[in-house]
C-alpha cells in the first residue's frame, strides 16, 4: 500500500481525466434536497460533505433491473443469447463511504456462494472503488458496531481521507494504482498525516458478537412480534441496503421474443415467500422481520462467514415508520 | 399531552379498548406506537410533528385481530377512517377515535357525523412546500411537466413504501402483483414506474384523504403524493364531492350524474 | 413530417360505435386507414391501462368511443366510463402526457358519417402532433440502463 497526498483541485483534475478517458463516473450528486449516487457530469457536481447518500452503491454491480439473457423463437427453434459481459462499462464509483465499499464483500459472498454469478462478477471487475473516509456521522451510523469503521479500507481500491488542505490518499490495490496513474502528477508525496486524527469518533452501540450469540436461540422469541408491530411491510430498507441481494426473476416477453430480467426484491414483502399453492411460510410481518435480522446477523455469518450489515444506517433513515435497526439490535 | 395519556390509560384500564395506537418519540420524528397496558401510556405524545397516518394500521389484521382499538388520529387520518368505514373495512363499534384539537383538547368522537363536523371546522394542516411545487407544475407546459415527472419517476425503485403507508391500499392482492395479464411491468424503469404511479393514483379516485403519507414514506423523496392530490382536486372540481363527507357522500367512480362534464367528448 | 402516418388505435363499444363503423363501411364512406379498431362490450369495460399500453406499444393516437349518454346497452356503462375519463385526463395532463392524442367520442350505430369524421380529424390532428416518441422512449429500459445504472436518469450525460 502506498500513501499520497492530493488537493481538492487535483482531485477534480484527476476525475476530469478519468471521465475523458471514457470511464463512467458515479458519485454522490445533489438530487433535490438529497444526495444520491448519480452519473456525475463533472467533478464540480460531486458532493464531498454528505453524511450518507440515500441509496447504496451496490447498483454498480447489482443494478435494480438487469438483463440475464434474451431469447427468440423462430420456426420451433429457440435462440438464446446471454448478456454480453464485455459490454459493461468501465466504471469508477467515487466518494462512497467505507460502509458501502465493505458491502461488496457480503454481496460477493452471496453471488459466489455455489454458483458463480458471472454478471455480478463482471460488473464488479470493471469497477474501481474510491472511498471517502468519514469525518462526520449521524445518529443512524453504526459501522463501528459491526466491525467496520470510518476509515475501514475493506473493499476500497483507493481511500481518500479529508485532511488539512486536501486528502490523504491510500492506494490499496492494483486497480487503484492503475486509476491513480490516469493522472499520477495529481498525487503528491505523503505529508505524513495521521489518518485517525481526522476520522469521526463513533462509539459502539452494541456488541455484535453478543447479538449473534443471542440470535442463535431467539427464533421463537416474542421480540419479533413486538419489534415488527409498526413495520408496514414495504421494501425500502432492502432497496437502500448495500448488502441486500435478494432478487426476483421477471420476463419481458413480446410474442416470440423477450428478455429475462433480474430485479430487486425484498424479504419484507408478503409476496416474497408466497407459494403458488397459496401457502405462505412467512405469513406474518413478525416472521418476515425475524428473517431479515436473522439472515443478516446469524445465517450469513454461519454459512458465508460474512455479516449482512455494514452499519451504514440507511435502512433506518429510509424507513417510513422509523424501524431503527441498531436500536432493535440493542434491545434483543 | 397529559390529558391524552390519561385518556389512553383510562380506556385501557377500564378494558374498553385492548390497544391504543398513537405516536411516541422516534429517532428524529415521532413514530407509531402500540400500547396495550395503561403503564405504557406515558410514552404517548401528540403534537404538530405527528403527521403520519395511523389509520393504515386499522386494516392490519395480524396487529388488530378482534381487539377493540383506540386511535389518536391526525386530521387526515380522520378522513381515512371515514373512508375505511364507508368501504366496510373497519367497524365503528370496534373503534375509539380520538384526536387532539389545535387548542390541545382531547376529543373523542361518538359518530361519523361528529368526525365530519370536526373536519369541516378544524383548520386543514398546511403544506406550503407542496403548494409551491403544484403552482410551479401548473405553470409549466405539458412538455415540461412530462420532463419533470419522467425524470422524477425514473428514480423510483419500486419498494412500494407509498402503497404500504397508504390506509386505502388494503387490497390483499395489488394490481402490480397481477400477472394475467401483466398490467404493470414489475421491474423498475421509467415507464414501468410511471404506469405504477398512474395506477396508484387512479385507484385512489374518491378515496384519497390527501394526507401525503405516500410521498412522506418514499425513501427517495419523490413527490408522488401530488399525483393523488391532483386526483382529489379533479374529484372535487368535477363531481363536487367533499372528502370530509365520505360516509354519506357518493363514491366518485361507482356513481354518476347524467349531467357530468363531457366537454372533451365529441 | 409529410411521410409520417400516425398509428391510431380505437377502443370502441360493441353496440354503438362498432356498429356505426360498420355502417361507415356499408355506406361506402371512405376514411383514413390509419386506425385499428378494438371491440369491447362497453366503454365501461375499457380500462385506462389499455390506453397506456397502446401508447407504449407504438400508438401515436387513440380513439375511445361508445354509445351516447342514455343509449348504453347496459344502461350506465358509458356514464361510468365518462367519469373515469374525466379523472384520467386530469391526471395525464398533470403529468404532461399528451391528452390531445386521445379523442373521446359518442358514435351511435346510425352515425356512420360521424365515425369517418372522428377518425379523419383525429388522424389529421395526430399527424400534426407527430410520432409519440417521447412516451415510447420512456419504455426503453435498456437504453436508460446504459445511461445510468444507478437510477435510470436519462438526463445525465457526461460532457
Amino acid at each position: 500500500m502506498e500513501k499520497r497526498f492530493i488537493t481538492q483541485a487535483s482531485i477534480n483534475r484527476w476525475l476530469t481525466k478519468i471521465v475523458n478517458d471514457g470511464k463512467h463516473l458515479y458519485a454522490p450528486v445533489k438530487k433535490g434536497d438529497r444526495v444520491d449516487f448519480g452519473r456525475a457530469t463533472s467533478a464540480d457536481d460531486i458532493v464531498f460533505d454528505h453524511i450518507q447518500t440515500t441509496q447504496s452503491a451496490k447498483s454498480v454491480a447489482f443494478p435494480r433491473t438487469d438483463v440475464l439473457f434474451s431469447y427468440e423463437k423462430e420456426k420451433g427453434k429457440v435462440q438464446l443469447e446471454n448478456a454480453d459481459l464485455t459490454a459493461y462499462p468501465e466504471t469508477v464509483v467515487f466518494g462512497l463511504h467505507p460502509c458501502d465499499a465493505a458491502g461488496f464483500n457480503p454481496l460477493g459472498a452471496i453471488f459466489n456462494w455455489d454458483y458463480k454469478d458471472e454478471i455480478y462478477n463482471a460488473r464488479l471487475q470493471r469497477t474501481v472503488v474510491v472511498t471517502l473516509a468519514c469525518t462526520k456521522a449521524d445518529e443512524y451510523c453504526f459501522c463501528t458496531s459491526v466491525n467496520g469503521g470510518p476509515g475501514n479500507t475493506a473493499g476500497s481500491d483507493i481511500q481518500l481521507t479529508p485532511v488539512k488542505d486536501g486528502f490523504l490518499a491510500e492506494i490499496l490495490t492494483e486497480k487503484g494504482e492503475a486509476l491513480m496513474k490516469a493522472d499520477e502528477a495529481a498525487f503528491e508525496a505523503d505529508r505524513g498525516d495521521v489518518k485517525e486524527e481526522f476520522l469521526v469518533k463513533l462509539p459502539e452501540k452494541f456488541d455484535v458478537k453478543a447479538v449473534q450469540e443471542k440470535l442463535q436461540t431467539a427464533f421463537e422469541s416474542p421480540i419479533w412480534k413486538a419489534q415488527s408491530q409498526r413495520c408496514i411491510g414495504c421494501g425500502a430498507c432492502a432497496y437502500v441496503c448495500p448488502t441486500c441481494a435478494c432478487f426476483d426473476i421477471q420476463e419481458d416477453a413480446h410474442g416470440t421474443k423477450g428478455k429475462r430480467l433480474r430485479c430487486w426484491d425484498s424479504c419484507g414483502f408478503a409476496l416474497f415467500t408466497l407459494h403458488t399453492s397459496g401457502h405462505n411460510p412467512r405469513q406474518t410481518q413478525a416472521q418476515r422481520w425475524r428473517q431479515r435480522l436473522l439472515h443478516k446477523f446469524s445465517y450469513m455469518p454461519d454459512r458465508l462467514s460474512v455479516r449482512g450489515c455494514t452499519g451504514c444506517g440507511r435502512c433506518s433513515r429510509a424507513c417510513p415508520v422509523d424501524m431503527n435497526l441498531s436500536e432493535h439490535l440493542s434491545s434483543i | 399531552m397529559e390529558e391524552l395519556r390519561k385518556k389512553a390509560a383510562e380506556l385501557l384500564q377500564s378494558g374498553e379498548v385492548q390497544m391504543v395506537i398513537g405516536y411516541e418519540e422516534g429517532t428524529r420524528h415521532p413514530r407509531p406506537c402500540f400500547i396495550s397496558s395503561a403503564d405504557d401510556a406515558a410514552k404517548l405524545i401528540y403534537d404538530d410533528r405527528c403527521t403520519g397516518n395511523l389509520a393504515v394500521y386499522l386494516t392490519h389484521k395480524e396487529l388488530i385481530g378482534g381487539q377493540k382499538i383506540a386511535i389518536t388520529a391526525s386530521y387526515f387520518a380522520l378522513r381515512s377512517i371515514l373512508r375505511l368505514l364507508t368501504e366496510h373495512q373497519i367497524q365503528l363499534d370496534k373503534l375509539v377515535v380520538l384526536t387532539v384539537s389545535a387548542e390541545k383538547e382531547v376529543i373523542q368522537f361518538a359518530t361519523t357525523d361528529d368526525i365530519t363536523a370536526y373536519l369541516q371546522t378544524a383548520p386543514v394542516p398546511a403544506r406550503e412546500d407542496d403548494k409551491a411545487l403544484i403552482e410551479k407544475l401548473n405553470a409549466m407546459s405539458p412538455a415540461e411537466r412530462w420532463e419533470f415527472w419522467s425524470a422524477e419517476l425514473s428514480k423510483c425503485f419500486k419498494c412500494y413504501a407509498c402503497r404500504a403507508a397508504c390506509p386505502m391500499c388494503y387490497c390483499t392482492k395489488c394490481i402490480v402483483e397481477e400477472n394475467r395479464p401483466q398490467w404493470i411491468q414489475p421491474w423498475a424503469s421509467t415507464l414501468a414506474n410511471i404506469e405504477w404511479h398512474i395506477n396508484r393514483a387512479m385507484h385512489m379516485t374518491g378515496r384519497c384523504a390527501d394526507c401525503g403519507a405516500c410521498g412522506a414514506a418514499c425513501p427517495l423523496g419523490l413527490p408522488i403524493h401530488l399525483l393523488s392530490h391532483q386526483i382529489v382536486q379533479e374529484v372535487t372540481d368535477n363531481f363536487a364531492l367533499d372528502v370530509n363527507q365520505a360516509v354519506s357522500g357518493d363514491n366518485a367512480l361507482s356513481t354518476f350524474k347524467p349531467e357530468d362534464k363531457e366537454n372533451f367528448i365529441r | 413530417m409529410s411521410e409520417f402516418e400516425p398509428k391510431i388505435v380505437a377502443f370502441v363499444c360493441n353496440w354503438c360505435t362498432y356498429a356505426g363503423a360498420d355502417l361507415t363501411g356499408t355506406s361506402r364512406i371512405k376514411y383514413a386507414s390509419n386506425v385499428k379498431i378494438v371491440r369491447f362490450p362497453c366503454t365501461g369495460r375499457i380500462d385506462f391501462m389499455l390506453l397506456l399500453k397502446a401508447f407504449a406499444e407504438g400508438a401515436d393516437g387513440i380513439i375511445v368511443s361508445g354509445c351516447h349518454p342514455n343509449d348504453c346497452h347496459y344502461t350506465s356503462g358509458n356514464f361510468h366510463a365518462r367519469r373515469r375519463w374525466v379523472i384520467f385526463r386530469g391526471l395525464l395532463n398533470f403529468m404532461g402526457i399528451d391528452v390531445n392524442r386521445i379523442q373521446f367520442s359518442w358514435v351511435s350505430a346510425a352515425e356512420g358519417a360521424k365515425w369517418a369524421d372522428v377518425v379523419n380529424s383525429t388522424v389529421t390532428a395526430v399527424r400534426e402532433l407527430g410520432p409519440y416518441t417521447q412516451y415510447r422512449k420512456a419504455a426503453d429500459y435498456l437504453a436508460q440502463q446504459d445511461q445510468s445504472i444507478i437510477d435510470g436518469q436519462e438526463a445525465m450525460i457526461i460532457k
